[in-house]
């Protein structure tokens, strides 16, 4: 007999060490993220994963599934603590998705839009971040990093590049690129690494391509993120 | 004996840091408006011109702060209104205008108004100052409901305006709720 716990009542079966985010998206059962993606080890920063287990607030995205655990996610109380998750993401940077060549495949606006985000709620930094556009192919637009460290970890682990990384602490983090300029155009960053594949926002932008799918046909545009298909199609290979 | 007529609910609308765009979206609920209608009269908007706003039930605010005019425009809506409406993403976020929040303001008008030859700042007193950043309307008065878009969809202020007219919490479905 599988060992199993529960996510709001539904029965989760587990295998030892997995954590609840993975054997909950096994299930078909959506839990918010944005900093995580199954083919990475988890970062465990933006705390949108976030339940109760047994009462206890954690991310799931770093705890280990265990036997009989009680777990609860879509609640309203957790779910308005996302939002407000989510609200900090976005007046932090400069997000204006109508200019966004992202926008309708964003996570993050695709999150805010499932959690039913309808206002940033809190006072805008507007900070003055400056885009990177000295690769030819590839653009860094830093306004829109929610400092995930997915492209960290996937030009780290999977390229073996190191072209990025967050440095500073706290509110000042901030994601720069490793060469002696700190221009992208400096590295051997390449448009087929995979860093250039996760980025869950617009930072990462290919030139010469915005734009490409017409709204309405984009992927948030057709189903909200929570659902399921997104998760098969997009992210489980 | 007929019943006594309905009384209905007073709406003011207005323009502030925005294109006009969002009510170009208002009247695209097309032939609804003769339904609003039948709930709801205008008070100030671009619809009837009424200079300034009198006590309404309902303000619907399109655009941020730019400048210090808005800034009044928008007291007068909120010391009005008993419910007040950001609509669209200017309202709500800043939208296009504040994507100039992150150049000073002198540079900006030098540079539109001093890069050709002879070119000065305009600075007649009947001109608002301009404001050094640009922002959304919640930064400056409390702001009820908000309906995100560039624009809003006609369906999407339908929704929110029927769903307001009905008592109800207003609600956007995935299809109606999207910031762009
Ligand atoms: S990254 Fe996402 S949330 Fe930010 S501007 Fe682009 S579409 Fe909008
Ligand atoms: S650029 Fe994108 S992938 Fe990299 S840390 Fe920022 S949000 Fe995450
Ligand atoms: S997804 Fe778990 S902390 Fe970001």
């Amino acid at each position: 007999m599988a060992k199993t716990f529960t996510i709001d009542g539904k029965v989760v079966p587990f295998e030892e060490g997995e954590t609840i985010i993975q054997a909950a998206r096994k299930a078909g059962v959506y839990i918010p993220h944005l900093c995580y993606h199954p083919e990475f080890k988890p970062h465990g920063s933006c705390k949108l994963c976030t339940v109760k287990v047994n009462g206890w607030q954690t991310a799931s995205c770093t705890m280990r599934a265990g036997e009989n655990m009680v777990v609860e996610s879509n609640t309203d109380e957790l779910n308005s603590e996302r939002r407000t998750l989510t609200q900090m993401l976005f007046v932090e940077g400069n997000h204006f998705c109508p200019a966004c060549e992202r926008s309708g495949e964003c996570k993050l606006q695709a999150t805010a839009y499932d959690l039913g985000m309808m206002t940033p709620h809190f006072d805008h930094f507007f900070p003055n971040r400056a885009v990177d556009a000295s690769h030819p192919d590839w653009m860094l637009d830093f306004n829109r990093c929610i400092l995930c460290s997915l492209c960290v970890r996937a030009s780290r682990d999977v390229d073996s590049k190191n072209v990025f990384a967050l440095t500073e602490r706290g509110i000042k983090t901030k994601l720069i690129v490793n060469s002696k300029s700190g221009k992208l155009g400096d590295t051997n960053f390449s448009v087929t690494d995979k860093a250039a594949q996760v980025c869950p926002v617009g930072v990462h932008i290919r030139k010469r391509r915005g734009f490409a799918v017409p709204i309405g046909e984009r992927r948030y545009d057709k189903a909200p993120i929570s659902d399921l298909s997104h998760e098969a199609a997009v992210e489980v290979k | 004996m007929n019943a006594p007529e309905k009384k209905k609910l007073r709406v003011a609308t207005c323009s502030l840091a925005g294109c006009f765009g969002c009510h170009m979206s208002l009247l695209d609920i097309d032939e609804r408006i003769l339904t609003l209608l039948e709930y709801v009269e205008f008070d100030r908007s671009p619809i009837t011109d009424i200079k300034h706003c009198g006590k309404c039930d309902i303000g619907i605010i399109e655009g941020g702060l730019c400048n210090a005019e808005n800034v009044h425009v928008l007291r007068e809506f909120r010391e009005n209104c008993s419910i007040l409406i950001a609509m669209g993403a200017c309202a709500v976020n800043g939208g296009l205008p504040a994507q100039r929040n992150s150049l000073s303001l002198p540079e900006i008008l030098e540079e539109v108004y001093c890069s050709m030859a002879n070119g000065i700042i305009p600075n007649d007193p009947e001109l608002p100052l301009p404001l050094n950043k640009v922002h959304p309307i919640h930064e400056v008065v409390k702001v009820d409901y908000f309906i995100p878009g560039c624009p809003p969809s006609g369906d999407a202020i339908w929704k929110v305006l029927t769903d307001l007219l009905a008592g109800k919490q207003p609600e956007l479905s995935h299809e109606l709720l999207h910031y762009d």
